[in-house]
């Protein structure tokens, strides 16, 4: 009951914008040993009543202790943490018991997955549903700073100006040159995930970065060319679906001991390793469109 | 090999130091993306180019941008010209 009059106060005061509630927050911890009607009346109207005097000599003890605290909370977690990494195996050398997992990847990583690349054979065939999780953190994040950052009426012309590079000559040459090759090894990067280092997260982040090296040395006008707002939600809302759908499937076939209808083919060969070049190419577009429509947010405060 | 491995581990301490002690936000990102990049080179030293990639394009990339946009929009660049910011 107390708590509950707490928070609809603290609710009350919030939405009545009164500043510091951390501070306040600290103030009450400090009130623990008044009684409970007193401690509730002095929150209430605590502005009031407290004189200033009182409340800087109450937030140079909360202050104090706080900092005292956080050393020892500190200090126990270091403690906890060297003692953790003390206990583990020495790097790189052989262990019968912690390496069962990793042996068993390495040695039949190929014949499962058809991929040359066993990290990506891991990571989207052993463990897909990690992949798929990460895809949708990357998804949520980016509708968060849609929410957070999405504004309707467009920002007033001139505020940008000091800070707009499509006039600067150095970049829009250097672009010329280095855009290109940026996302063309992204998507390099992406393709070949089954067959050298690298794979959709990897190759997404790298077209991510180019696009956005594009939007900055280009201007809107060109990046708009390249993706629409309407693009951007239709692409990868499609691809985060198609990962399901595929990923179930072949959830759906592994459990049942079903032959898959994706082929594994030839190792080494583009065309291989079964659904993780398609996958891998889904992770790449959310990825890619994930970093690039962060950062339209942050810069313009819309996707287009 | 070995004295490359352990400057770069001590930069990379350095780097980190330094990025949470510096006073001056715009230097205290850039001391971060150098970070990034110096922890993308251990991971190539540490077997896994992979990750090196995503660590490059991310960490020195991306989120490196998306910091100096910040600083942007709360003005804090540091720049001397404010009368062109108002």
């Amino acid at each position: 009951m107390t708590i509950k009059m707490k928070i609809s106060d603290r609710l009350k005061r919030w939405l009545e914008e009164s500043p510091d509630l951390l501070e306040d927050a600290g103030l009450i911890s400090e009130e623990r040993d008044l009684p409970r009607e007193v401690a509730r009346r002095e929150q209430h109207d605590s502005d009031r009543i407290l004189s200033e005097g009182a409340r800087s000599f109450d937030r140079k003890k909360f202050r104090t202790a706080y900092g005292i605290l956080a050393a020892v909370a500190a200090v126990i977690l270091i403690g906890v943490l060297l003692t953790t990494v003390a206990a583990l195996p020495r790097y790189g050398v052989e262990n019968e018991r912690m390496d069962e997992v990793a042996d068993y990847y390495i040695e039949h990583a190929l014949e499962d997955t058809g991929a040359v690349n066993i990290v990506a054979g891991m990571i989207l065939d052993y463990r897909a549903f990690d992949t798929l999780g990460e895809s949708f953190v990357l998804f949520t994040a980016l509708n968060c700073v849609l929410i957070l950052l999405r504004r309707d009426e467009p920002e007033e012309e001139g505020d940008d100006d000091y800070y707009d590079l499509t006039h600067d000559n150095i970049l829009r040459k250097v672009g010329l040159v280095v855009i290109p090759s940026v996302i063309l090894f992204g998507f390099y990067v992406m393709l070949n995930g089954h067959l050298s280092p690298g794979g959709g997260f990897s190759g997404g982040a790298v077209v991510g970065a180019g696009l956005i090296l594009l939007s900055v040395a280009f201007g809107d006008a060109v990046s708009a060319r390249v993706i629409t707002e309407k693009g951007f939600r239709i692409v990868s809302g499609a691809a985060l679906g198609f990962y399901c759908l595929a990923k179930s499937y072949s959830f759906y076939t592994g459990a049942n001991h079903l032959e898959s209808v994706v082929p594994l083919g030839t190792p080494g060969s583009i065309f291989s390793a079964g659904l993780i070049l398609p996958l891998d190419i889904a992770v790449g577009i959310v990825v890619s469109l994930t970093m690039y429509g962060i950062y339209r947010m942050f810069r313009k405060g819309s996707l287009l | 090999m070995e004295i490359f491995k352990i400057v770069l581990l001590l930069l990379l301490i350095v780097c980190a130091v330094s990025a949470a002690f510096s006073r001056r936000l715009l230097a205290s990102v850039i001391i971060f993306m150098a970070y990034s990049l110096i922890m993308s080179i251990t991971w190539i030293l540490l077997e896994s180019p992979d990750l090196a990639i995503t660590e490059a394009a991310v960490g020195a990339g991306v989120s490196g941008i998306l910091f100096l946009m910040t600083l942007k929009k709360i003005k804090r660049t540091g720049n001397d010209n404010k009368d062109e910011n108002q």
